[in-house]
């Protein structure tokens, strides 16, 4: 993983040394002077090779944890991570939530009832889900609850109400897509042995899809959880745009915009770095979901002691 | 071609051709083929959109700004009184090609990639695959939003930084699939007579391994259109007054509570277009499994 994270972080440095645009006279403004340049070309070491920057960079970086300052606001860069962040996270994580919760009963549904009405419904509804891209679905939802109920903000920050359309749009997709791997994964399991036997033994309907048939189905599902967390913490960059939510998305999108460049290579590592945690956390939910994946890890002897 | 050898060519039993076979299948599947319809129709409408459209998508009505939709002007008319149907037609040149091109500069990339990684297995696999992870651990709207910035915005510009945005999962796609048949009876006597390892990648392995990348291509238009609208939308990928479907939106975000019709309409258009194109996904995907053949 820290290699990954210094990979990137190389990358997205490497990137960013190819825009268009003096940081000098962006900092400047135009009616700087050509000595006033290359003074502020000096202090911010613009004029040393790629190199030695790619070194001061990534020194400052990971062993000062100083990710330097914006060029228009003067402000560091991690403090306003800081601000930001936790938005972008309580978004993320709220669009994760539901679409989980919401998942997961439509795709046992659909599985448990092949092939009748139920399981047509919830594929046409994640057909139809996917397919509705989340910034027109949150337009549509402030259309119909801030314009025309009046029930809900349609922009800012403040209490939970604020969050309440912006994770509902960020999450439908996500709802369409886990649904589907949900569903396909309980028919890969549900006519197993195992399910029958425990039919037979008289386990309660409930207790079967739940405890024998789903939790053989996780794995694949967990995978999908995990990718899906990467596309919501790109999409609740476009969804806060949308709800004017000063969060991670706003800072690099504003960033980008006013040819802030530092803002966006910070918040861009930064970003895949609580990414790659967060596939991190992913690995080891596996481990938790499936014994046999604990096992791999188990002591060498163990392993030793099963194969023989 | 000689009398004789025609009717040999007639009496031959007719080789099973995989393509047909798996046209055939297609042709079953009436949600895969309603998608195909649309998306076919959708590529005829824009690209006879000069024919089509009532109105230019430049033209400007200062007598009709914003106006609901009328008969006059089918879809309303938007902030400087463009007629929103034109210009969803004329966008759906820039939204579709968008999507087209970007897969399919991903995907020739990404095999080139993937079968290399997975042909020679080893370090080499080990050097490709630990370059991609590093692209992949950036969420994919992350790397766009960065390779724009780089990049600029603009038609050409966004299409590249959708590509390598793909690249990694199509690069993934095949080499899991060359892997899977890179120790195959017919690679062993390609290589037992001293075929190129190019020729083996190219000819034998690569045919035999790309179904599953025609299925991930159907669904990565979808994904990229969606992706290219996103930029647009924030305000990389293309510029207004150029008519793409997410730069649309944009523009008409700020008049959603007076003139909902020009938020409606482009939104409208990008759902179809995904709804089209991932029902033809799955279809192909069903019709490809060797699973369900019969």
């Amino acid at each position: 993983m820290i290699p990954i994270i210094l990979g990137v972080a190389i990358l997205v440095f490497t990137l960013m040394t190819f825009c268009p645009g003096d940081p000098a006279s962006i900092i400047l403004g135009s009616s700087a002077t050509e000595e006033d340049l290359q003074a502020m070309n000096e202090q911010l070491g613009l004029n040393k090779p790629f190199l030695v920057r790619l070194g001061v960079f990534l020194r400052d970086t990971f062993f000062r944890f100083d990710l330097g300052t914006s060029y228009l606001t003067r402000i560091s860069i991690v403090d306003s991570i800081k601000e930001y962040l936790p938005r972008t996270m309580i978004l993320t994580i709220a669009t994760m939530l539901i679409s989980v919760t919401l998942a997961l009963p439509f795709g046992i549904m659909a599985a448990t009832h092949q092939g009748r009405w139920q399981d047509h419904l919830s594929m046409v509804f994640a057909l139809i889900g996917i397919s509705i891209p989340s910034f027109w679905l949150a337009l549509l939802l402030i259309l119909l609850f801030s314009v025309k109920l009046k029930w809900l903000p349609a922009m800012g920050i403040g209490g939970i109400q604020y969050y309440i359309l912006p994770a509902l749009s960020g999450s439908l997709g996500g709802v369409a897509g886990l649904a589907r791997q949900t569903r396909s994964s309980m028919l890969d399991v549900i006519r197993a042995d195992y399910i029958t036997t425990a039919r037979a033994k008289g386990v309660s309907e409930f207790k079967v899809i739940t405890r024998h048939a789903l939790k053989n189905a996780l794995i694949p599902i967990i995978t999908v959880v995990g990718t899906q967390f990467g596309k919501h913490l790109g999409g609740t960059m476009v969804i806060e745009t949308i709800f004017g939510i000063p969060g991670m998305g706003q800072f690099i999108i504003t960033g980008v915009n006013q040819r802030d460049y530092p803002v966006v290579q910070s918040g861009a590592i930064f970003l895949a770095a609580v990414f790659s945690i967060c596939m991190l956390a992913v690995d080891l939910l596996y481990a938790a979901a499936d014994p046999r994946i604990k096992a791999q890890y188990a002591g060498k002897r163990r392993k030793v002691k099963e194969h023989a | 071609m000689p009398e004789a050898m025609l009717e040999r060519v007639k009496t031959q039993p007719k080789k099973k051709s995989e393509f047909l076979r798996v046209l055939k299948q297609l042709s079953y599947n009436k949600m895969a083929m309603l998608g195909l319809v649309i998306f076919v129709t959708e590529l005829i409408l824009v690209l006879l959109a000069p024919l089509i459209a009532p109105y230019n998508y430049t033209a400007m009505d200062t007598a009709a700004i914003r106006e609901a939709p009328s008969l006059t002007h089918w879809f309303g008319t938007d902030d400087l009184g463009r007629d929103i149907l034109s210009r969803i037609l004329y966008g759906g040149r820039f939204s579709l090609t968008m999507g087209i091109f970007s897969i399919m500069i991903s995907a020739t990339y990404g095999a080139v990639i993937g079968s290399i990684a997975g042909y020679f297995g080893g370090r080499v696999d080990n050097v490709i695959m630990r370059l991609l992870d590093i692209i992949q651990s950036l969420p994919g709207m992350l790397l766009t939003i960065v390779i724009s910035t780089v990049l600029g915005a603009g038609y050409l510009n966004t299409i590249l930084a959708l590509s390598v945005n793909g690249i990694p999962g199509q690069a993934r796609m095949l080499r899991a699939q060359m892997m899977k048949n890179r120790g195959a009876e017919y690679v062993e006597a390609a290589q037992s007579i001293n075929c190129s390892k190019a020729r083996i990648i190219a000819s034998h392995l690569f045919p035999n391994s790309f179904s599953p990348l025609i299925v991930q291509m159907t669904m990565g238009v979808a994904n990229m259109i969606l992706m290219a609208s996103s930029l647009s939308f924030i305000g990389l990928g293309v510029q207004p007054p150029q008519p793409e479907w997410g730069a649309m939106l944009s523009g008409a975000r700020q008049f959603i509570r007076s003139s909902p019709h020009m938020v409606i309409f482009p939104g409208l258009a990008i759902a179809i277009t995904i709804l089209a194109l991932n029902l033809m996904g799955d279809g192909l995907r069903d019709a490809l499994d060797p699973k369900l053949k019969k």
